[in-house]
């Protein structure tokens, strides 16, 4: 994916940057909102991580609302150290896609910046199939088979997998799923969504040789057909 | 244009004419001497006027009946009949303040006390009041001319010397006394402005001590108009008091708590960059250190969302919620996870009225009293999640069959980073309850905690919309 990074503070900028060269990605950099602006309007990205606060008079809130204004439907993940949730709901607003508040941990933000460009990517026509491996999904009579093996699943595990099936091949973190298959926006002690997870695979994984829903550590999970 | 011109002159005038007084004893003071004075003034007024016309009216009156009588007798006996009885009356005049004039048409005298028609008098329906010389000595007079038959005229009048001296003497007592009150309105009005400034003074000087610091100070009640003013503040002091000890309690807590992750990690950085042997080893303490201030991230955010809370500032979310569905969620949320840690989760619900608040908000807070209960909880006992209606407030409760609280343990649960002996070596911060309890002030509700019969039970209490409320 080609990715644009707009961060000021060079260790930050530093560290993601290496981070996402790292998992193959192309990734031009930005000190400073107009330099950000600039490269955002005249490149062409699969997705653009943009930090709220910047020097130099345009800010991320800024390059975001020009875009929007222009037209460009590009992914935005906004960067910031304000945790307020009126902030966040304000950076959504404009036009953000994402929103995570800083300190975070890399394996998060390579999550969502993968989810963010894979949504970029336009689909030629209204999916009612997914198929990985051997693990299919009807989203029309809402039936999940694996190896033709019919497999029954509640309601909430369907859309989890259903997640987990969009994002194959991608690592999916355990605030992604508790926001996306959820609509939860807290921070519950207990490990709520390894436990949905967890049943999940006694459906999905235990009853076949090959195990699909992997466990990645520090990060999440990923769906894998190999 | 000109009335452009004029608006700004006008504008110009209020500018520069600002009535000068700033001090609002000052102008109290003056405001009540000034209303106190125009009133007395116009009091007084009224009873100069007053009296010194009904002498007047009642001059008018004695003349006017006199010379009705008079007429009367003109038309019985003609001229001799009215020289009589002008001479009859003269003679009985005691108080000598009756004047008659009877002229006949050629204006020789017939009858009277008056020495000759004055020449001022032309017209015959008005009273003249002029200055006589009777009897050798010059006096005032009211009078009055009729027109009789055969081209005679009569005068009728009463000498007012007397009665203007009345008038004189009414005059100048008022005016004293109007100089008097005046006097007496301005002794007032210092008075006054005295009351005032003692009264602003007391509350001057506790917010006075309060600035400088000591919070301790209370403005005392005197039972007059001011405590009104005095308790609002003694409220707000009340309040900044608490807010201050709160930031004392958590800023300490903050030095104790998050330096204690903190610690950790640096230790297990440095322990690792002088021992370790093996990239292995590195990575696992750099792991480990990355937790360490996972948890210290963590802490802060839960803290400023406290904050947050607490300062009252965030119901832009807030919307007409169906408490019943936002807890079925929860606990489809949750039922895996409590069955996972051997318990079991049971869902309650009656039938209850819609809250106005903030859903995610709410949804944190449940959460963090699952999350409190799974941690606790005994083996194979039952969580029981309910809501029903309490009176005119909606009860959620997380009711578990745990060992409960000590009652010290329950006053002190939702303080920031308190723990419980009992809790010290399970995962957690402190903080679960503090944002619960957060979260209920910022919807008008309540924490309640209590050991239920087999446990603890939690309970939310939130105000429900009433149907006014909802319609607007």
């Amino acid at each position: 994916m080609r990715i644009l990074l707009v961060e000021d503070d060079p260790t930050v900028r530093a560290f993601v940057l290496k981070g996402l060269r790292e998992a193959g990605h192309v990734v031009d950099e930005a000190d400073n909102g107009k330099d950000g602006l600039f490269l955002a309007v005249s490149e062409n990205y699969d997705v653009v991580i943009l930090d709220r606060m910047l020097p130099g008079g345009i800010d991320g809130l800024r390059i975001l609302e020009t875009l929007r204004g222009q037209k460009n439907a590009t992914p935005v993940l906004l960067l910031s150290a304000l945790a307020d949730v009126d902030e966040r709901v304000a950076g959504l607003k404009a036009g953000g896609d994402d929103y995570m508040t800083k300190p975070f941990a890399f394996s998060e933000l390579l999550a969502r910046v993968e989810a963010l460009g894979r949504r970029g990517r336009p689909e030629s026509a209204p999916q009612t199939r997914l198929v990985v491996g051997d693990l299919e999904m009807d989203l029309l009579s809402r039936t999940v088979k694996r190896g033709g093996e019919k497999i029954d699943l509640q309601p909430r595990e369907f859309r989890l997998l259903e997640f987990l099936i969009r994002h194959a091949g991608q690592v999916v973190t355990r605030t992604m799923l508790l926001e996306r298959v959820w609509d939860y926006h807290f921070d519950p002690q207990t490990n709520v969504i390894d436990v949905h997870v967890s049943r999940l695979r006694q459906k999905v994984d235990k009853p076949f040789d090959k195990p699909m829903i992997h466990t990645i550590r520090n990060a999440g999970y990923i769906l894998r057909a190999d | 244009m000109l009335l452009r011109k004029g608006r700004r002159l006008g504008l110009f005038l209020k500018r520069r004419l600002r009535w000068p007084v700033r001090s609002a004893g000052l102008n109290f003071a003056l405001a009540y001497g000034l209303v106190f004075v125009i009133s007395a003034g116009a009091f007084l007024s009224f009873i100069w006027w007053n009296t010194t016309g009904q002498l007047d009216r009642q001059v008018e009156l004695a003349v006017q009946v006199d010379a009705a009588d008079l007429s009367h007798r003109w038309t019985q006996g003609g001229p001799p009949a009215l020289s009589l009885a002008i001479q009859d009356r003269l003679d009985q005049n005691v108080d000598d303040d009756e004047l008659y004039l009877l002229v006949g048409p050629d204006g020789r005298k017939f009858a009277g006390n008056l020495p000759g028609w004055p020449v001022v008098i032309t017209q015959m329906d008005q009273f003249y009041e002029l200055a006589i010389k009777r009897d050798g000595f010059r006096t005032n007079a009211k009078m009055h001319a009729y027109v009789l038959t055969q081209g005679f005229r009569m005068i009728v009048g009463r000498d007012v010397r007397g009665r203007q001296l009345v008038r004189h003497v009414l005059t100048d007592t008022l005016i004293w006394a109007w100089v008097m009150i005046s006097l007496l309105a301005a002794g007032g009005a210092l008075v006054i402005r005295r009351i005032f400034r003692q009264v602003v003074r007391s509350i001057a000087r506790t917010t006075a001590a309060v600035a400088q610091g000591d919070l301790s100070q209370r403005i005392p009640l005197t039972g007059n108009e001011t405590d009104l003013v005095a308790q609002t503040v003694n409220t707000m002091l009340e309040r900044i008091n608490r807010l201050m000890e709160g930031v004392k309690q958590v800023s300490n807590a903050i030095a104790h708590d998050l330096r204690t992750p903190i610690a950790r990690a640096r230790a297990r950085l440095e322990d690792a960059n002088r021992t370790a042997t093996s990239a292995e080893e590195l990575h696992a303490a750099i792991d480990r250190a990355v937790m360490d201030l996972d948890r210290v991230t963590s802490i802060f955010e839960a803290l400023l969302r406290i904050a947050q809370l607490e300062a009252g500032a965030r119901r832009a979310a807030f919307t007409i919620l169906d408490v019943r569905s936002l807890l079925e969620g929860l606990t489809e949320l949750y039922d895996a996870s409590v069955e996972d840690a051997g318990l079991r989760l049971v869902f309650r619900a009656g039938s209850v009225r819609p809250v106005n608040g903030d859903p995610h908000l709410l949804q944190q807070a449940v959460a963090n009293l699952l999350d409190n209960a799974i941690k606790f909880a005994p083996p194979d006992t039952a969580i029981t999640l309910s809501v029903e209606m309490r009176g005119e407030r909606l009860a959620i409760t997380v009711a578990d069959q745990g060992p409960g609280m000590s009652e010290d343990d329950l006053c002190r649960a939702s303080e920031r980073f308190f723990r419980a002996e009992t809790a010290r070596n399970t995962p957690g911060a402190g903080l679960g309850l503090s944002l619960v309890q957060a979260v209920m002030s910022l919807h008008g509700g309540a924490l309640e905690l209590k050991n239920g019969d087999q446990g603890l039970s939690a309970t939310l209490l939130l105000p429900v919309v009433t149907p006014a409320a909802k319609a607007a």
